[in-house]
């Protein structure tokens, strides 16, 4: 047959071919990747040498955050072999209570039970939980022509409860009397996935507006029915898709849409730094926790001027003393700066957080010095 | 069951036992029971995880109501999503099969079933998106119409969705997904089809469409029904693009049209279990473990479906 | 030129035999036929406010229907028919074409904004913002894909050869079904299992290349046996026994006669299954986690694969979100390049040891 002969002509040349692209993936797999091997020379830059891993596992809102503070880090400490994987905060905080991670980062503190493992987890049984990552939660709309709208909590939690329908409500009216409200249905998404966004968001309905909103706060969507996405990506996804649509999500990812500001006390806030790390600054300490441990309970309910009460909290979590002198120096590195200000300005920069107050660093500052190996 | 015939029914007794048959011989068998061996891993670390929820008072349970008004809905929803992707799937990829083998112009059939390779070849996300980011607002007409002109039936029951991300688009997309999956195994059985058949069925004046369904199509039914089931599995456990797409976690909801939808066990897998913790965790892999026993189920119907009539299989 | 030579109101229903005088329609005919329905069905569009998905669907089913009825009224039944499901099959096809353009283009659209040197020789070591790059992602892919395939495909293929070949009653009645099962773990389930096996063996925190291979060759392993059986059931026996007539082993009769055979089909089938897992998150997420720089070693700690990078540029952007969705976009893009390669390889793989047919 003469598909033979022909056939023959073809595989020759398509085994160059083949063979040419085998030897490009080789020599692609050869040159390493360019903008690593130029930092290993430039090693030891802080004067101090460490080494060994740093593995940290959990939140994954903080991914952002972590790779800006990761690439801040390995600038000073390169041999430091860090890792981070955003497996959520659940995942995180049970790989650490475990021993299979350093540190845990997490949306929300450790809980009873938890912390009990915790400490035994830990060699001296202390155990830190700092605020690091204070990111504003904003609630973000799609009305063409208006940019900002001013809020109360009970009127967003008719909004997200499915009591007030549409934009020209008069209870949306009573709070911007400038702005002219198109007669546009509401369409309030909320997140598909369990998420300490949603958790935080719940948390300040059920506190600042426990008329309208009944339900217990929940990482998961606790009402049932309405528009529902996947993570900060989807919810926005969704809302910049929709006209008439509303969402809750990281201030940082608003973008074009329209920004809430939330009623607190007498006046409206919107989400910036200053107002989210300034409630996190003036909230109540959990009470009966360790010396280093400072979870806090957000004061939802505030009235504090320039105070947004919605805001995420993430910790980081880890030990005071750990087993081996590596991990202790590395840990201790690594939290120094994080919180230090070069350490949260480049997370600002980077995911649009909230840096933490000179009186939070000073807190926490305390928990860093005071982490140690055990002898 | 009726017995396939086994295609080495007929060299049954070897002659000779050389020792390169019984080596290759135990290690094919090795590799079968490797496999159950595997499987049997799987559904033990499932059982094992999945007890604690099961054994743990309603209460306990997330939404409080049990672990069975749990589940439930979402059974629903896997079953929605999986069996409206395989209803628009399977005559489109059996169209498609023939198209390429049989109907496509023979210079550019095999460039063709390529291009519609292409498409398994695409991650799951990337269909999340295409799916969130096109075919939702494109199907947003749709739905609408359906829910004023179908409503009658329960799954066109308005009010239709106004972003179109609902059952019936993610039916949709896991369609597109399961696809290439389908009719890549049906081309490859189709092609395989005996020429002698197909030449005598030619010969005696059959017109292309009776020589397939006379020779193709009796050949190639259970390589069909394979990439089928193949599909299903894909669709019935696919998690990246139905959590994507889905406004789901409504409780059970017939409707596929509005935005109240039931989600997936599969999606409902990937969104909740970063966050969980303590009994939750459980509870997922309970749901794990009812998605695992709904592929028992699916399975063995299209077992009983394919051994019903005799295999037609060019090895007997 | 169609001339209807009417000589007698024939029946539809002729009993075969040599008909030499069957009437056709000319050769352009039906395609003009169809045209016309199309232009039909744009008009039908046209009246109740012009869209183009109505248009398509009103014109499709229009030119269908015409060529349908123009056959069957000179042709015949039989003939109207063939017609009939000519046009079904290419529909068929057409429609399949329309997800696939739009989601090729969506990914091109997306993705070759950074389609560039930078992204195929940088990692994210270090990189805040943009920049940047997924060499650490593709290569961790490359050798984490090519692990998974390596221990399912063995495994897979002597599994398929064993049912087809040698099993009989009870042993592999489970085995298939087992399979069959199997291809329904959610992937997520697969990587928690990796995880608690490791775990089980190496204690807790361990996170390896290897473990993400095992997770994906779980998911693997029954797409490889479930195609590869199939096709192999199409090797015509007739073909063995010529092989054992004149002696061969059974073993190298499978070898060398049922493989080679075979071995498009299982060429397609392995790329199926490849294709598959390589796009696979969840399971690669808790088994091999995440890390910005380059690691080739799949037996020493985490690594970073592509669809893991891809979805947490996607999901996770920080303030410069166009870098991230960029990256995002362009890593998915180069997951489907190399799928396409994969395919292409497989495909000249299947092509260089094929038997010659004559077909």
């Amino acid at each position: 047959m003469s598909r033979g002969t022909e056939l023959k002509l073809r595989t020759k040349t398509r085994a160059t071919a083949m063979s040419m692209a085998l030897a490009g993936t080789l020599a692609l797999a050869a040159c390493g990747a360019s903008n690593e091997s130029g930092s290993e020379g430039g090693g030891g830059g802080g004067g101090q040498s460490l080494s060994g891993d740093l593995v940290g596992a959990g939140s994954s809102a903080q991914q952002a955050a972590m790779e800006a503070w990761q690439a801040g880090f390995q600038g000073e400490y390169p041999d430091v072999n860090f890792s981070y994987d955003p497996v959520g905060s659940g995942g995180g905080r049970e790989q650490f209570v475990a021993g299979n991670t350093d540190f845990a980062g997490s949306d929300a503190a450790l809980d009873e039970e938890e912390l009990a493992t915790a400490q035994e987890r830990c060699a001296g049984g202390e155990i830190f939980e700092l605020p690091n990552y204070i990111s504003p939660i904003a609630v973000v709309f799609n009305l063409e022509g208006v940019d900002e709208l001013n809020l109360s909590a009970d009127t967003i939690a008719g909004i997200f409860t499915g009591g007030i329908t549409n934009w020209n409500d008069p209870a949306i009216a009573a709070d911007n009397p400038d702005v002219t409200l198109p007669d546009l249905p509401i369409t309030a998404v909320h997140r598909a996935d369990d998420s300490g966004t949603t958790d935080n968001f719940t948390d300040y309905l059920y506190q600042a507006a426990g008329d309208v909103w009944t339900n217990e706060p929940d990482g998961v969507w606790p009402l049932s029915g309405g528009e529902a996405a996947n993570g900060t990506s989807g919810v926005v996804g969704v809302v910049e898709g929709r006209e008439g649509a509303i969402t809750y999500a990281d201030a940082s990812r608003a973008g074009e849409l329209g920004v809430v500001s939330v009623g607190v006390g007498e006046e409206f806030v919107a989400p910036t730094a200053e107002s989210a790390s300034a409630v996190v600054e003036n909230s109540p300490a959990v009470e009966g926790r360790g010396e280093y441990d400072f979870a806090i309970e957000v004061n939802r309910e505030t009235e504090g001027s320039g105070e947004y009460p919605i805001v995420l909290v993430s910790y980081h979590i880890g030990c005071i003393e750990y087993d081996d002198q590596s991990t202790a120096d590395n840990v201790k590195a690594f939290m120094e700066y994080v919180i230090s200000e070069e350490g949260q300005a480049t997370a600002e920069e980077n995911a649009g957080s909230a840096p933490i107050s000179d009186g939070l660093r000073e807190q926490a500052m305390t928990a860093v010095e005071a982490i140690t190996a055990a002898s | 069951m009726t017995a396939t015939k086994a295609p080495s029914e007929p060299m049954r007794q070897p002659a000779v036992r050389r020792p390169g048959d019984r080596i290759f011989a135990g290690s094919a068998k090795a590799s079968g029971i490797f496999i159950l061996l595997v499987l049997a891993g799987v559904a033990a670390f499932l059982i094992g995880e999945a007890i604690p929820a099961l054994t743990a008072p309603a209460e306990e349970i997330p939404g409080g109501e049990g672990l069975a008004a749990y589940i439930g809905p979402l059974v629903l929803g896997t079953l929605l999503g999986a069996v409206l992707a395989l209803l628009v799937a399977t005559p489109l990829a059996v169209g498609i099969a023939l198209y390429v083998t049989y109907y496509a112009p023979r210079r550019i059939a095999a460039a063709m079933g390529y291009v519609i390779d292409l498409l398994a070849a695409i991650p799951s996300v990337v269909y999340g998106f295409w799916g969130l980011a096109v075919l939702a607002p494109a199907l947003r007409p749709f739905h609408s119409w359906a829910a004023d002109t179908l409503g009658f039936i329960p799954f066109f029951a308005g009010p239709a969705s106004t972003t179109g991300r609902t059952m019936f688009t993610v039916g949709l997309v896991l369609a597109v997904m399961i696809l290439p999956i389908i009719s890549a195994i049906s081309r490859e059985v189709f092609t395989q089809a005996p020429a002698l058949h197909r030449e005598a069925a030619l010969a005696l004046g059959a017109t292309r469409w009776e020589m397939i369904r006379m020779a193709v199509l009796p050949y190639g039914k259970s390589g069909v029904i394979a990439g089928a089931m193949l599909g299903l599995g894909r669709a019935l456990g696919e998690t990246m693009a139905v959590a994507i797409v889905l406004s789901g976690g409504a409780g059970a909801t017939l409707t596929l049209i509005s935005n109240s939808n039931p989600s997936t066990i599969a999606s409902n897998i990937a969104l909740r279990f970063p966050e969980a913790t303590g009994i939750d965790v459980n509870t997922l892999i309970a749901s794990g473990l009812v998605l695992f026993v709904i592929t028992l189920g699916v399975n063995m119907l299209a077992r009983w479906v394919v051994n019903r009539r005799a295999d037609f299989s060019g090895a007997n | 030129m169609s001339t209807p030579t009417r000589i007698a109101p024939e029946a539809p229903a002729r009993p075969a035999g040599p008909v030499r005088a069957q009437r056709r329609l000319p050769r352009f005919a039906p395609l003009g036929l169809f045209l016309a329905g199309v232009a039909l069905g744009f008009a039908l569009s046209a009246l109740s406010g012009f869209s183009i998905p109505t248009a398509v669907v009103y014109g499709v089913l229009l030119g269908t229907l015409a060529v349908y009825v123009a056959s069957r009224a000179v042709e015949g039944r039989r003939k109207a028919t063939d017609r009939l499901v000519t046009s079904l099959v290419t529909t068929a096809f057409g429609i399949a074409m329309v997800p696939l353009l739009s989601l090729v283009w969506t990914v091109l659209d997306n993705g070759l904004p950074r389609f560039d040197a930078a992204f195929f020789t940088n990692s994210m070591y270090r990189v805040v913002g943009e920049g940047g790059g997924a060499y650490h992602a593709i290569l961790g892919t490359l050798v984490i894909t090519a692990l998974a395939t390596a221990i399912s495909v063995p495994i897979g293929l002597m599994t398929a050869i064993y049912l087809v070949e040698y099993a009989s009653g009870r042993l592999k009645k489970s085995i298939t079904f087992f399979v069959d099962v199997m291809t329904g773990i959610p992937s997520i389930v697969a990587g928690l299992f990796a995880f608690a096996l490791f775990t089980l063996l190496f204690g807790g925190g361990v996170r390896l290349g290897v473990m993400g291979a095992v997770a994906l060759s779980v998911l693997m392993i029954p797409v490889v046996v479930r195609s590869c059986e199939e096709v192999l059931k199409l090797v015509p026996n007739e073909l063995r026994e010529a092989s054992y007539a004149l002696g061969v082993p059974k073993w190298r009769t499978v070898v060398k006669v049922v493989l080679p055979t075979a071995i498009a089909g299982l060429g397609t089938g392995i790329t199926l299954a490849v294709a598959r897992v390589v796009g696979e998150t969840a399971p690669l997420l808790v088994t091999v986690g995440l890390i910005t720089g380059t690691n080739l070693n799949p037996f020493d700690g985490r690594m970073a694969t592509l669809p893991v990078f891809a979805f947490y540029q996607l999901t996770q952007p920080g303030t410069a979100t166009q870098a991230f969705l960029d990256r995002a976009w362009t890593a998915a893009l180069v997951l489907i390049i190399l799928v396409m390669a994969l395919n292409v390889v497989a495909r000249l793989i299947s092509r260089f040891f094929a038997p010659k047919t004559g077909r």
